[in-house]
């Protein structure tokens, strides 16, 4: 057990307050930190001696912004330790509320936490005062996302309606229908943004990365597939920890995540979108042909565009799953409790977040390991500030922090530290 | 011409939580706008790289208190507050997080000092009471957004909020929803949870597992016999009076006569 008190905590280090510390000399980079700090809050420890109906519940509270990543995959390893695969409507049903939150979390980070940077403003009630309709329009595109996730989770934060096997109760199509028509307009205004998006100036960096993300045979992933790279990695998501490591950084508080060979990859929505471009609805690879967007993208800046090309993806998926729903089944299927170990991995709008539960045969949780996906970017984003300071070494001390903070909320990688709490050092000697 | 009128500058502050709850402010879609017409967002880090420096008209506190360094900074908050009000079960009770509160020290002591950076984590998970004085405290993980709107709109009108302390019961009463305790057999702490969420769970059939802590004078001892009386073992009324609310002085007392 005390082998685990060291990854107990790196969940909490996923959010909260960052740090970035750079010291130049004589033109070269002599220290590069990004920490993340935040008090650990234990949930692989507490998680022990609970029920395994309980998971959903409790990991939800990991994160306020993505709960129904955790409850999603929780609920997977949960029915994969039952041998049991849900299939028709309940897992559709589980795909139309993980559309909710996608809609609902890349809104909010395209519109209210990156495009500040894009267009040189502290936040987007600053940009509301100059363009009140874009961020009314962005608001209400954000809210449809919330509406699919309030009407079938039964609240936006920490929903309530998932349940092992499926969900608690169902409610009916006719509430469903008027949401259809919403989702409409919602894709686009999301085409919009793509072009929007891809309008936007963006610094002229690539970096060679390995992407990671779900690859299922016939759906662009949510909740199920294989594991796949642009590197050749090809394993079932109960081969994650013989893949992927956890190492610590002498000069950071934050465990890193990183490859067999010690690299670091990139999970979310780049990496989705570069791995599973072919799996888009015919609308979403339209208009991402449209604005010339196509794989191989490496400029992680670009992840905006990926992202609102997600977004058109998600409204599109929902208007299908709902149109095209058996709304008459039966909420959930009922199995017995297993003893044994089970494994989930879903894609987040972060990207990958991966559960493995050990469960008794009393149903009580004897260990839990999750890794969730910004603590695989962190390594990442770390290579890519390396390279990018390298690079635009000559940019002023003010627009090389704006610069660096900006390439950390490329990823995405949490409201608190996405959102411009970055303290940046730069010690010239 | 009259002088301008004082905008009342809002500040938003974290502790050890999920983000959820300020993360409400942000989900307040419609009224989001409308909101910074009234009052200016001077400290909201979530949203804003912008930080105004204080005094502070009303500050919001999300999280619990679990580190030496946030037990110091909670007093700095509050000496730059007119108004504090704490947002959510973390701020209010503790939050999820509080569960290390009950676990053998020992244990995690083992844990927290295997690894030397987590030496200077606190023993116990403490709501924001705890350490100063707060003038309101919201609760529910997370907090309903609506009673956000009006505990803020209150403060800046010099109002009382208007927030019913009544059960979660009493909301499913209200709405007309089938008691699913009655009906179906199910534990649920609707008659001891404080009100907010207008009966969301049994809406959904699902008995209520307590997201808004207790409430006002909470019969636990006697929901707990008829949990005993539903087939629920020792085990089970523990877990459930240990969720986002466990350090709540109610839950804690009922679970811990259980317990052994």
């Amino acid at each position: 057990m005390k082998s685990k008190s060291i990854k107990v905590d790196y969940l909490a280090r996923v959010e909260g307050e960052g740090s970035l510390i750079l010291k130049v000399k004589d033109g070269k980079i002599k220290d590069l930190k990004f920490k993340i700090f935040e008090p650990p809050r234990f949930f692989e420890a507490f998680l022990v001696g609970r029920k395994y109906t309980e998971a959903p519940d409790i990991t939800a509270r990991i994160c306020g912004i993505c709960p129904i990543a955790y409850q999603m995959s929780a609920v997977h390893a949960m029915e994969r330790i039952a041998g049991v695969r849900i299939e028709g409507p309940i897992r559709d049903l589980r795909r139309l509320i993980y559309c909710g939150e996608w809609i609902e979390s890349h809104v909010l980070h395209i519109y209210l936490l990156h495009a500040p940077d894009f267009l040189g403003y502290e936040d987007a009630i600053q940009i509301a005062k100059d363009y009140p309709e874009v961020v009314k329009k962005a608001l209400e595109l954000k809210k449809i996302g919330n509406d699919i996730v309030n009407l079938l989770g039964g609240r936006e934060i920490h929903p309530i309606n998932v349940r092992v096997g499926g969900f608690y109760s169902i409610p009916s199509k006719s509430e469903f229908l008027h949401l259809a028509e919403r989702l409409k307009w919602a894709r686009d205004a999301s085409i919009e943004t793509v072009r929007w998006a891809s309008s936007l100036p963006f610094p002229d960096f690539e970096m060679d990365y390995e992407y990671v993300a779900l690859r299922h045979p016939e759906e662009y992933p949510f909740n199920e597939g294989r594991l796949v790279s642009n590197h050749g990695l090809d394993i079932d998501i109960s081969e994650f920890e013989s893949n992927f490591f956890e190492e610590h950084v002498a000069h950071s508080n934050s465990l890193h995540s990183v490859n067999k060979k010690g690299e670091p990859y990139h999970v979310g929505p780049l990496a989705r979108f570069n791995l599973n471009f072919d799996k888009l609805s015919p609308i979403a690879k339209e208009v991402a042909q449209d604005v010339n967007f196509i794989p191989p993208i490496n400029n992680p800046f670009k992840s905006i565009i990926a992202r609102a090309i997600e977004t058109v993806y998600a409204c599109d998926e929902a208007i299908r799953l709902i149109e095209t729903i058996d709304w008459k089944t039966k909420p959930y299927v009922e199995f017995e409790v297993k003893e044994g170990i089970g494994w989930g991995c879903t894609e987040a709008p972060r990207g990958i977040l991966y559960h493995r539960y050990k469960v008794n045969k009393e149903g009580l949780i004897e260990s839990a390991k999750i890794v969730p996906p910004t603590a695989q970017n962190l390594k990442q984003i770390e290579s890519d500030l390396y390279s990018f300071t390298t690079k635009y070494l000559n940019l002023s001390k003010d627009d090389l922090q704006w610069k660096l903070e900006q390439a950390i909320r490329n990823y995405d990688p949490c409201i608190s530290c996405a959102t411009h709490f970055l303290k940046l050092e730069i010690v010239e000697e | 011409m009259p002088a301008k009128k004082h905008k009342p500058k809002l500040a938003v502050w974290k502790f050890a939580s999920c983000d959820g709850c300020q993360l409400s402010l942000l989900d307040c879609e419609d009224e989001l706008l409308k909101i910074t017409e009234i009052i200016e967002i001077a400290n909201f880090p979530e949203a804003s790289r912008a930080i105004q420096p204080g005094p502070y008209d009303i500050s919001l506190v999300e999280g619990s208190i679990t580190t030496p360094h946030d037990a110091e900074r909670i007093h700095k908050i509050r000496r730059q507050s007119k108004i504090l009000i704490t947002i959510g079960a973390c701020a209010t009770s503790g939050g999820i997080q509080a569960l290390r509160n009950f676990a053998d020290v020992k244990y995690y002591t083992n844990l927290v000092y295997a690894n030397p950076k987590f030496i200077s984590t606190l023993q116990h998970s403490t709501p924001i009471s705890h350490h100063i004085y707060v003038d309101y405290e919201l609760r529910g993980c997370p907090i309903n957004k609506y009673q956000l709107i009006e505990v803020i709109s209150a403060f800046v009108n010099n109002r009382k909020p208007n927030i019913p302390n009544t059960s979660v019961c009493i909301e499913c009463k209200r709405k007309s929803v089938t008691c699913v305790m009655v009906s179906q057999g199910l534990p649920c702490l609707g008659p001891v949870t404080h009100a907010g969420c207008q009966a969301l769970c049994p809406s959904y059939n699902r008995p209520c597992f307590g997201c808004y802590g207790p409430k006002e004078a909470p019969n636990t001892t006697s929901l707990a016999e008829q949990f005993i009386e539903l087939g629920l073992s020792k085990n089970d009324i523990v877990r459930a009076f240990r969720g986002f609310n466990a350090y709540s002085d109610a839950f804690r007392k009922e679970s811990e006569i259980y317990e052994k």
